[in-house]
């Protein structure tokens, strides 16, 4: 009986780290933690290009994340990109004319939406859409210009 | 070269009489499994018997991998600079990939090739014929129970496994290579998805759990009943569980992240 107990104890043992063990994996080393619990508003942003941002990709003002893109979708009528974002509530005092621009981090890092509050009265809220956006580099069409104006300033 | 191809087909019917022998078999203890829920005493003792004393290989097993992930990562990423990437590294290696294949395999050779032995030594001493006669199914009672236990075990040894690995790799990179702490977390924790990533590593290592117990049952039940029997069928568990999970984790992979 007393064998009996023990090995009761040990399997409950293993269970119960083997649980934990799942629990680590889900909370210490997935993006669980990082999924926004709290409540968010919705803005939406037209994009002539979108480059390589997913959803996902984090909202970013001042390098503080504030959100992600939550949805990116392509606007037939406007021939634009389309990127709705969900920004946490608690950031909600952005100005109406806020900019929104789609940088990399680091050279080969990846690809974020940068908000630059404007000046101003009224607020940013849900369904708001920002007109000022600035689109992803692309490196090709860089490269592209680049070579154009060298062309065109050595004649 | 008619005694040729006669033994060649002579062969292939016995291969897959064998599978079909296997197909029935697993349907069998399936069939069996009510019954052992009905008694949590059976499955705790396989339970102990199949998870509790493969813990300890698995936590060293999982430890050392770890180390070495983080030592390995380490010296090809600093080369890029890039050092800080190392959590992605060892977390995405051991979540999708090492901890459940190495988990099988070492599972196949510790528990699996036990489990084997033992049902096939019950044949050889007649104790499973001795249940027949005393109209007890030795499938609902003898292999059902094991058979559950090494379902149950595997996910829980594997995730085991990759939660231990991950703190090896740490110890590696942020304790004696010196990667930042906040780095080798924030940036695994950016890049691990808990359904992409967690969810189907998990999918994968209850899936070589059922065909690893699967086949060592199986190989135990159908063993030739003598010592030599015995000791090929545990030979052939070992193999056969550490290829199917070889075979598997390939396609599992394609479905899961080939796109």
């Amino acid at each position: 009986m007393r064998q009996n107990k023990t090995m009761e104890l040990m399997v409950g043992l293993f269970v119960a780290g083997g649980a934990a063990a799942l629990f680590v994996l889900a909370m210490q080393v997935s993006n669980l933690s990082q999924l926004n619990h709290g409540d968010t508003y919705r803005v939406s942003a037209q994009f002539e290009n979108v480059g390589g941002l997913k959803v996902r990709s984090p909202v970013k003002v001042s390098g503080v994340r504030v959100g992600r893109v939550s949805a990116i979708d392509y606007d037939i009528d406007r021939y634009q990109a389309v990127v709705e974002m969900q920004l946490e509530k608690k950031y909600d005092k952005f100005p109406e004319d806020t900019s929104a621009s789609i940088f990399t981090a680091g050279l080969l890092g990846e690809q974020y939406i940068a908000l630059e509050p404007g000046g101003a009265e009224d607020y940013l809220k849900d369904g708001s859409q920002i007109e000022i956006t600035q689109s992803a580099l692309v490196l090709e069409q860089l490269v592209g210009k680049f070579l154009f104006n060298k062309a065109a300033g050595s004649k | 070269m008619i005694d040729w191809l006669r033994s060649l087909g002579r062969d292939g019917i016995a291969v897959f009489e064998k599978i079909g022998r296997g197909n029935l078999f697993l349907l069998r203890t399936l069939a069996g499994l009510p019954e052992v829920l009905g008694r949590p005493r059976l499955l705790l003792a396989q339970l102990y018997s199949v998870g509790v004393l493969s813990l300890l290989i698995i936590l060293v097993s999982g430890l050392f991998v770890g180390m070495v992930l983080g030592l390995q990562g380490y010296n090809t990423l600093v080369q890029f600079k890039a050092e800080e990437s190392l959590g992605v590294v060892v977390s995405l290696s051991l979540v999708r990939e090492l901890g459940p294949v190495v988990t099988a395999l070492l599972f196949a050779g510790r528990a699996g090739s036990a489990l084997t032995a033992e049902i096939g030594l019950m044949k050889a001493t007649e104790q499973l014929s001795g249940m027949e006669m005393m109209a007890v199914d030795p499938i609902h009672r003898v292999v059902a129970p094991r058979f559950l236990a090494g379902v149950l075990s595997m996910p829980l040894l594997a995730a085991i496994f990759s939660a231990v690995g991950v703190y090896g790799g740490w110890f590696v990179g942020v304790g004696l290579l010196g990667v930042d702490d906040g780095a080798y977390w924030s940036q695994m924790q950016a890049k691990v998805d808990l359904y992409d990533d967690i969810w189907n590593g998990v999918i994968k290592s209850m899936v070589f759990g059922l065909v690893v117990t699967w086949i060592a049952v199986f190989e135990g039940y159908d063993a030739v009943p003598t010592s030599e029997g015995v000791g090929r069928a545990t030979t052939r568990t070992v193999v056969h569980g550490a290829l199917a999970v070889l075979g598997l984790d390939f396609i599992l992979t394609a479905l899961m992240f080939g796109d």
